[in-house]
Formats: structure tokens, C-alpha cells, sequence
């Protein structure tokens, strides 16, 4: 836009009033953003990347165990090598892969499940709803860990039983907000109108609700991958997660606990095995802060006092 | 009949209608198991008829509802079955009844549970009042911190940072628990003080949050304000005004979180190797040893069920604005 030197209503009137783009809104959006939010998106996107690049990152294979067992730190083993001789630097790269990607198809499977089930009751609101919500009080009067359990005893320790498992488990919350702020909308005239229409069920789902309740579902599903992302790394450190010799950081520190009894004679040592376990916290409090920040910006919440 | 006993039933009914639910769900997993699991059990070389006799003696020959019948009335009175493990293909049964199993580590995770709980209710009780009344000083700020950070990170980390510090370095507690019977109550406690302190550390920061919540959306209320103006002093404020008004969301909290140390005793036990039905669990899932995780899972959902069933009873006595649905 030229700066014009006089004033003129007719000049103002015929400009046409240029939209900020949307990448420019998100920038402008990031720019007010507290420096909590930013150190979380950064670290996400660091995990991101590390997960993405791992090969090409990690000095050696994850199952590779042609080196002597329990190395210590440095000399080509950055972070030394584990209980069979695997180097635990690489071993460490693989299962942010690894941890990252079944948490996250997890929660993504388990907001299709739950979010369209969801959907599809609150839009209804007859006897499906009914099944399905009381299914869902039953489900969740389960402590989860434990179902899970019980589930992984019966159908075994498969990548993709465990995948399935926690999403069904876990699709019960998503189904009740989904509901819940689903059912504000689906009173809406512009619901009804399209339902006269003669619009199918997914085309109002899609097209009318959901982009209304987005923001809380989005806030959700950073929420829901990290306790997601806990739940698998705290079944893999029982040992009955992800198995070996997949890479994955509940498992790893399982393994080298023992080292940590050794925390007087080598404190390096007895440090690696909490590496992991302190990946998986990082990750947690980065996905919560801008979470945090992202409800607080869509909501128009004020702080809480 | 007077509205609050009516909810109250009504409540309960609710309650056993879950626990019948989830008893039908615990019983269905064995229903759910492969065909051919009997061979899986009993090992490659068992005969048919060792396998047929083991099927007739879980009752597969029998149908779903009278199994589900036998198998409640079994549990009523104690009765879980046998452990899958000690059985061989020659038929030789060594088995161990589900029961002589649970029975001694049941004591060990409830006395773990206790002792937790005993420290941890009154301390995050105290701390959710005390930041109430001191918020925004760097008391509450501290608190805050340190309670974000506990909630954040897994039980097993927590569990390995203090093993670290107060069994490595500094050998302060032992790092296994691995208590016995016949230990006196003193060995018991110091043996199970870092486990202890563990789910402490991870449910006090829950509890306290929420307790603090919990007055302070109270004190934005307008009676509290007419009772400052009228000069009462904020420490009265806050525990003759606030406080009667904040049991039932506390009392929630509570139990909730008494359920969540049910839950969360699993990965500790595991962490400190502590005889517990946790530990029990976890074993059994990786053998396959269905009757002995139908055993433990029914005891945590049932205690989990029960807790939350008891928070919802107080907040209904405790809360008159309840029994008055708009």
C-alpha cells in the first residue's frame, strides 16, 4: 500500500482491503507468543526432526550389538553402549522414532475412533448416543494401565495390538468432548438448514461442525499424546510394550537401571539410563506448554489466578 | 424418601451396575483368548486328552453364562481359580491357586498404599491451603514449580532420580524394597520408603493443585468478600468460610487420587522390585497367565470403582446445591 500524500475517500474506498495471509497471522501469532510457548515448539520441532532424520543421524543401527557390552561414555560411543553391546547414542535417536511415531498414530487413530463416534452422537442424540455414552462411563471406569494390561495379556505384545489397544482405551475421552462441545453447535440454524438441505451425516459432520469445534479438539490431542505417549512408554518399561530389539526409550531405561547403582565409581554411567526417562518428560512439559498457550490464545481465557 | 438418600441409592446402584459391567468385561478375556490356547499353556508335546481335560476343567465345555455364574460365585467367596503356570504338557498339575498368590502381596501393596497415602493426603492438603493464602508469593511460585515439574515427568523417572541421590550416592535407603513377613513393622517402613516417596511426590502434586483450585475459586465468591469487609481475618476466611464449601471438590481429589496410587503402585513396584500385586500383574501379562490378571485386574478396578463411587457420595452429602438439579 502507497502512501498517499493527500487524503482521498474515493482512493480509501476502491482500495481493496488486503487479507493478511494466513502463514502471516500464524507469524503474528507466534511473535506474542510467551517464551514458554516458544521453547515447546521448539523442542517439538527438534524431536520432529530427530525423529524424521533418524538414520541419517544415528552413528549405527538400532539392533546392532557388535561392540562390548556396558562401554563407557566417549570414544566412538558417544553415550557408551547398553546391557548387549548396542550404542546407546543411536539407540537413543531410533526410539524418538520410534516412542514418537506409535504415540502418535495412536492418538491419531483414537481421535478418528472417538471423534467421529462422537460426533455422530451428539448429531443423532437417539438410542446410539445412548449406547455409546454409557459404553463409554463403563470403559472409563477402568483405570486405563490396567485394562491395557489386561488387553496386552490376551492378545499378546504386538507393535499394532498395543497401537489399537491404547487408542480404543484412550478414544473414550475424545468421544466425550467430542460430545460434549459438539452438542452446542449441532443446535445451530445453520446445522439444520443444511440437515433440510438433505446434506448426508458426513457432510454435516465435516463440513458444518467440525471446523467449529476445532481449537478444543486440537488443545486435546496435544494433551492426549502426551498421557498417550506416557501410557506406551510406561508399558514398555514393564516389558510388555514395544518389544526388543525395537529401539524405545521406556524399554532402554528398564534395561541399563542397573548402572545406576554405580553412580559413585561412574557417574556418567549411572546418568545414561535417566536419559531416556528424561527425553520422554521433556517432550511431555514442551507439548503441555503450548497447549497451554494455544487454549489460552483461542479460548481468550485470562490467566488464572 | 428424602432427596438426598434417593441420589444417594441411586449412586450406588450406578456403582454396582459398573462393577457388574467390569466383571463381565474381566471374565469375557478368557473368552477372547485363541482357540488353540490350551496347547499354548500346557506346552508343545501335551496330548489331546491332557488338552481336553484342562478345557473341561476351566468349563470351556460348558456355556458362556454358566461359567460366568460359577465364576463370580467363585470370586464371591474367594475363590479365583488356578495359576496357568506350573502346569505341563504330561499333565502333571503344579499349579498354585490364584488366591495363595494374591493374598500375602495384596497385604504388601495395601500396606504401601497406606503408608503413602498417611503422608501424602495431610501434606497436600496443607500445601494446597497454605499457597491459597500466601498466593502469588514466591512460597506458592516455588510450590507451583516444583509441583508442575513432579506431574510432568513419569513415575519411573522420579522413581530412578531418587534411587540416584538416595540409594547410590548418598546411601541413605536401599533401593530394593524387597520386604519380607517376617520383617518387624520398622524394617517394613524403612525398606518401603522410596517407593513410598515416589507416589508421594507424584500424587501430592495433583492433590494440592487441585485443592488450591479449588479455594481460590471459592474466595472469588461474593460471600467471601462480605466477610473480609465485614474485617474477619484471611486465615478465617479461608477455613471457617472457604473451606466447609471446598470438601466436596477436595474430598474428589482425594479419591481420585487414592485411585490413581492404585494404579500407579504398578510401575513403582516394578521399579523397586517390591512384592506387591502390581508386580504380580505385570509378570502375568507377560506369561499369559489369564487367571491370575483377571484376579488382580478385578481388585484395581474394583478398588478404583469403589474410590470414586465414595468421592461422589461425599460430594452429594456434603454439597445441598446438588440435590438441586436446574
Amino acid at each position: 500500500m502507497s502512501e498517499t500524500e493527500t487524503y482521498s475517500a474515493t482512493a480509501e474506498v476502491a482500495q481493496v482491503r488486503q487479507r493478511t495471509s494466513r502463514g502471516k497471522r500464524i507469524w503474528i501469532d507466534l511473535k506474542k507468543a510467551p517464551i514458554s510457548a516458544w521453547f515447546g515448539l521448539i523442542v517439538i520441532s527438534i524431536y520432529g526432526l530427530v525423529a524424521v532424520f533418524a538414520p541419517l543421524l544415528a552413528p549405527y543401527d538400532q539392533a546392532d550389538t557388535s561392540f562390548g557390552a556396558y562401554l563407557p561414555w566417549g570414544d566412538g560411543h558417544l553415550l557408551g553402549t547398553d546391557q548387549i553391546g548396542r550404542d546407546f547414542f543411536s539407540r537413543l535417536i531410533y526410539g524418538a522414532r520410534n516412542t514418537i511415531g506409535i504415540a502418535l498414530a495412536t492418538t491419531l487413530l483414537s481421535f478418528l475412533v472417538g471423534g467421529s463416534l462422537g460426533l455422530m452422537a451428539a448429531i443423532s442424540r437417539n438410542w446410539i448416543d445412548q449406547v455409546l455414552s454409557r459404553l463409554v462411563d463403563v470403559l472409563m471406569a477402568i483405570p486405563s494401565l490396567i485394562f491395557a494390561l489386561m488387553l496386552l495379556s490376551i492378545f499378546g505384545s504386538t507393535t499394532w495390538g498395543l497401537i489399537v489397544i491404547i487408542a480404543i482405551l484412550d478414544s473414550t475421552r475424545v468421544f466425550r468432548l467430542t460430545r460434549a462441545v459438539s452438542l452446542n453447535v449441532v443446535v445451530m440454524d445453520y446445522v439444520e438448514v443444511a440437515q433440510l438441505r438433505g446434506e448426508k451425516l458426513g457432510w454435516v459432520m465435516r463440513r458444518e461442525i467440525l471446523p467449529n469445534i476445532l481449537p478444543p479438539l486440537i488443545a486435546e490431542f496435544g494433551l492426549r499424546f502426551s498421557f498417550v505417549f506416557l501410557t506406551i512408554a510406561a508399558l514398555s518399561f514393564l516389558g510388555v510394550g514395544i518389544q526388543p530389539p525395537t529401539a524405545d526409550w521406556g524399554s532402554m531405561v528398564r534395561e541399563n537401571a542397573s548402572l545406576i547403582q554405580f553412580a559413585k565409581y561412574d557417574i556418567l554411567g549411572a546418568i545414561t539410563p535417566l536419559l531416556p526417562a528424561a527425553a520422554i518428560a521433556l517432550l511431555t512439559v514442551a507439548v503441555n506448554f503450548v497447549v497451554d498457550w494455544f487454549l489460552h490464545k483461542t479460548s481468550g481465557l485470562k490467566d488464572e489466578h | 424418601m428424602h432427596p438426598i438418600v434417593r441420589t444417594v441409592i441411586q449412586r450406588l446402584l450406578m456403582g454396582l451396575f459398573t462393577l457388574f459391567v467390569v466383571s463381565l468385561i474381566i471374565f469375557s478375556s478368557i473368552e477372547l483368548l485363541p482357540g488353540d490356547f490350551g496347547e499354548a499353556v500346557l506346552g508343545q508335546a501335551a496330548t489331546e486328552e491332557t488338552v481336553t481335560a484342562f478345557r473341561r476343567e476351566l468349563g470351556l465345555d460348558q456355556p458362556a453364562y454358566t461359567r460366568y455364574f460359577q465364576w463370580v460365585a467363585g470370586v464371591v467367596q474367594g475363590d479365583f481359580g488356578t495359576s496357568f503356570s506350573g502346569r505341563a504338557a504330561s499333565g502333571i498339575d503344579r499349579s498354585r491357586d490364584v488366591v495363595d498368590l494374591i493374598a500375602p502381596r495384596l497385604e504388601n501393596t495395601l500396606f504401601l498404599a497406606v503408608m503413602t497415602a498417611l503422608i501424602a493426603v495431610p501434606l497436600a492438603l496443607f500445601l494446597g491451603i497454605t499457597t491459597a493464602l500466601y498466593r502469588n508469593t514466591i512460597y506458592d511460585r516455588v510450590v507451583n514449580a516444583f509441583t508442575l515439574t513432579t506431574i510432568a515427568t513419569p513415575e519411573f523417572f522420579v522413581a530412578y532420580i531418587l534411587i540416584l541421590f538416595f540409594a547410590s550416592l548418598y546411601q541413605v535407603f536401599p533401593s530394593l524394597a524387597n520386604i519380607e513377613q517376617s520383617m518387624s513393622f520398622g524394617e517394613k517402613i524403612y525398606r518401603s520408603a522410596l517407593p513410598s516417596l515416589t507416589l508421594t511426590l507424584v500424587i501430592v502434586a495433583h492433590m494440592m493443585r487441585m485443592t488450591r483450585a479449588a479455594i481460590i475459586n471459592l474466595l472469588a465468591s461474593p460471600y467471601i468478600e462480605m466477610a473480609r469487609l465485614k474485617g474477619v481475618s484471611s486465615r478465617r476466611v479461608i477455613l471457617k468460610h472457604a473451606l466447609p464449601n471446598a470438601w466436596a471438590p477436595i474430598a474428589t481429589v482425594i479419591a481420585f487420587n487414592l485411585a490413581y496410587l492404585v494404579v500407579g503402585v504398578v510401575v513403582v513396584e516394578v521399579v523397586f522390585v517390591y512384592p506387591g500385586i502390581g508386580q504380580l500383574m505385570v509378570d502375568a501379562v507377560r506369561t499369559r497367565d489369564i487367571p491370575v490378571v483377571q484376579a488382580c485386574a478385578l481388585f484395581f478396578a474394583g478398588t478404583y470403582i469403589i474410590l470414586n463411587l465414595v468421592a461422589d457420595i461425599i460430594g452429594i452429602i456434603t454439597n445441598p446445591r446438588l440435590l438441586h438439579p436446574r
